[in-house]
């Protein structure tokens, strides 16, 4: 099994719950508690979940504050979303291209 | 508005990508096919595509030239396996910068109430080559907004 950082990311988003944990938090930071209330979990359950993200770098938590909120880190999934929108880019260019062709066609 | 789904499972050594076209499936063939139409698409935005060579019969070879502002260049070639017009192609992928990692990409086109459905089923030797693949090579982006990760969340799910 890989452990580069990318698969890490990926083997952290295969989960569902994990998904919508960083879903919850694209809203701002959270507690455990807020995090676990949605699922029908354990906290510790929840907690390892976090592990998992944070392990992968996708999400970082406090040190200082009692409840150590936790906070979403987006770089690992810029990789992804670079990937992403470099192909949206040429699929733009492929669909102007095929309006070209369709004025031409006429 | 764009459909374009990317799915990148973990653990796994491909990548299929959908992407719907408002055009009929014979003229989206020709774009994807034809190397003077080709070479308008095909690169980055910060790139020019030379189409060195283009021989779209199974067996036939292609090469690919992004050349960039300053002069640096990067190269892909492949061999096209095998052509069913305006169905499907099937060819091999190679980045000249990275020898040895080939994939076997399998393009396919169906025709949708007047529009043409576009899947891509591209196939690794690994999967280090598969994510070394999806993290390299790529443009700087610029800071991701809260808006994109959600969509980029959606399209995993």
């Amino acid at each position: 099994m890989a452990d580069d950082s990318l698969s890490l990311t990926f083997s952290a988003l295969a989960d569902p719950t994990r998904r919508e944990i960083l879903a919850r938090l694209a809203q701002g930071e959270a507690t455990v508690n807020e995090l676990a209330e949605p699922f029908e979990m354990s906290l510790q359950a929840v907690s390892k979940h976090l592990k998992v993200l944070e392990r992968a770098g996708l999400i970082t938590r406090g040190r200082d504050a009692q409840w150590r909120p936790c906070r979403l880190e987006t770089a690992p999934l810029e990789e992804i979303d670079r990937y992403r929108r470099r192909l949206e880019g040429r699929f733009a260019r492929l669909d102007e291209e095929l309006r070209r062709m369709g004025k031409n066609h006429e | 508005m764009s459909d374009l789904k990317v799915v990148v499972e973990p653990g796994r050594q491909d990548v299929v990508m959908t992407r719907t076209f408002d055009a009929p499936r014979e003229l989206v063939w020709r774009a994807m096919t034809e190397p003077e139409l080709v070479a308008r698409w095909w690169g980055l935005d910060e790139t020019t595509t030379v189409i060195d060579r283009l021989d779209f019969c199974p067996g036939g070879s292609w090469r690919f030239v992004e050349r960039e502002d300053d002069g640096q260049e990067y190269a892909f070639h492949g061999v096209i396996h095998d052509v069913n017009g305006p169905e499907s192609f099937t060819q091999t992928f190679e980045f000249e910068g990275m020898p040895g990692h080939v994939l076997l990409e399998r393009h396919s086109l169906e025709e949708v109430d007047g529009r043409t459905l576009y899947t891509s089923l591209a196939v690794f030797q690994s999967v280090e080559d598969r994510d070394g693949m999806v993290a390299s090579g790529m443009e700087t982006g610029a800071g991701q907004s809260m808006d994109r990760l959600e969509e980029l969340l959606r399209t995993l799910g």
